[in-house]
């Protein structure tokens, strides 16, 4: 039946959003963590979806295929007496952009509501099908 | 008789299975608003079910001898060509959902499979009247 298949459609994309919201989540968590004794900072973190082909012609879910780190220069900042300074005084924080990563959240936050609210309405107009005839 | 009463419930449910086809292929669309490259895909609703009344894409049960029954088989119904949609906004990452678009049609299309539904629930409740006769 075909109107099941909504349901694994919009769930892969709800459960790729989710994801995606973790990633951002881990983002600004993490958007002022200094780096450590390595001299490596965190790096921000990005999700990129990827087309799921179903069995039926033109339905199509959702993956996330791959967790890419950004390569933005880290945020550098001169602070001689930070205990985690290196030998010129500069802190190197991570390169998290912390206005990027609320616009992804707010993006991502309004893709899950859409694909719940279809799920919602296919759940709907499945519960009236098997009403038919009564 | 018994033909004339099948006759229009054979092209409500041919108009039901389109739009819960149509359903699946609008879930997948706002599933992909994300998804890099993604391009979104409709059916032509109306060149659809003409195709499923006059039966190009229906695939009749052979015939050896006059007096078998003639049964037609609804398994290319979704089979007809899809469509793409017309880009109205164009994004760098390739993706020709417009989401607007995409919410208005799918919430049009759950009320049409209803009001199919609500169709086939009055000729069923006709129907019961006529064979009971009172």
């Amino acid at each position: 039946m075909s109107m099941f298949n909504i349901l694994g459609v919009s769930g892969s994309a709800v459960s790729a959003q989710a994801q995606r919201l973790n990633v951002v989540a881990s983002n600004l968590a993490n958007a002022d963590a200094v780096a450590g004794p390595d001299g490596k900072a965190y790096k921000a973190r990005q999700v990129l979806f990827q087309t799921l082909p179903g069995n039926d012609p033109g339905t199509a879910g959702v993956k996330v295929r791959h967790i890419s780190e950004s390569d933005a220069p880290a945020r550098r900042t001169f602070e001689p007496n930070h205990p985690s300074a290196d030998a010129e005084g500069y802190v190197t924080h991570s390169n998290v952009n912390p206005v990027e990563e609320m616009v992804n959240m707010i993006s991502a936050s309004r893709s899950y509501q859409n694909n719940v609210e279809v799920m919602n309405t296919a759940k709907s107009l499945m519960l009236k099908t098997i009403q038919m005839g009564q | 008789m018994l033909e004339q009463l099948n006759a229009r419930l054979d092209t409500l449910s041919s108009s039901l299975q389109l739009r819960s086809a149509r359903q699946q292929v609008l879930a997948s669309n706002i599933a992909n608003v994300d998804t890099p490259g993604y391009v979104a895909r409709d059916i032509d609703f109306g060149a659809a079910l003409e195709n499923a009344l006059t039966g190009k894409v229906r695939r009749p049960l052979e015939q050896t001898n006059v007096r078998h029954l003639t049964v037609t088989s609804t398994d290319g119904l979704i089979g007809n060509p899809l469509a793409y949609t017309v880009q109205t906004q164009p994004s760098l990452d390739g993706n020709s959902v417009d989401l607007d678009q995409q919410r208005a049609n799918f919430t049009d299309n759950a009320i049409r499979y209803e009001s199919t539904l609500r169709f086939i629930n009055g000729h069923v409740k006709t129907m019961l009247s006529a064979i009971t006769g009172q």
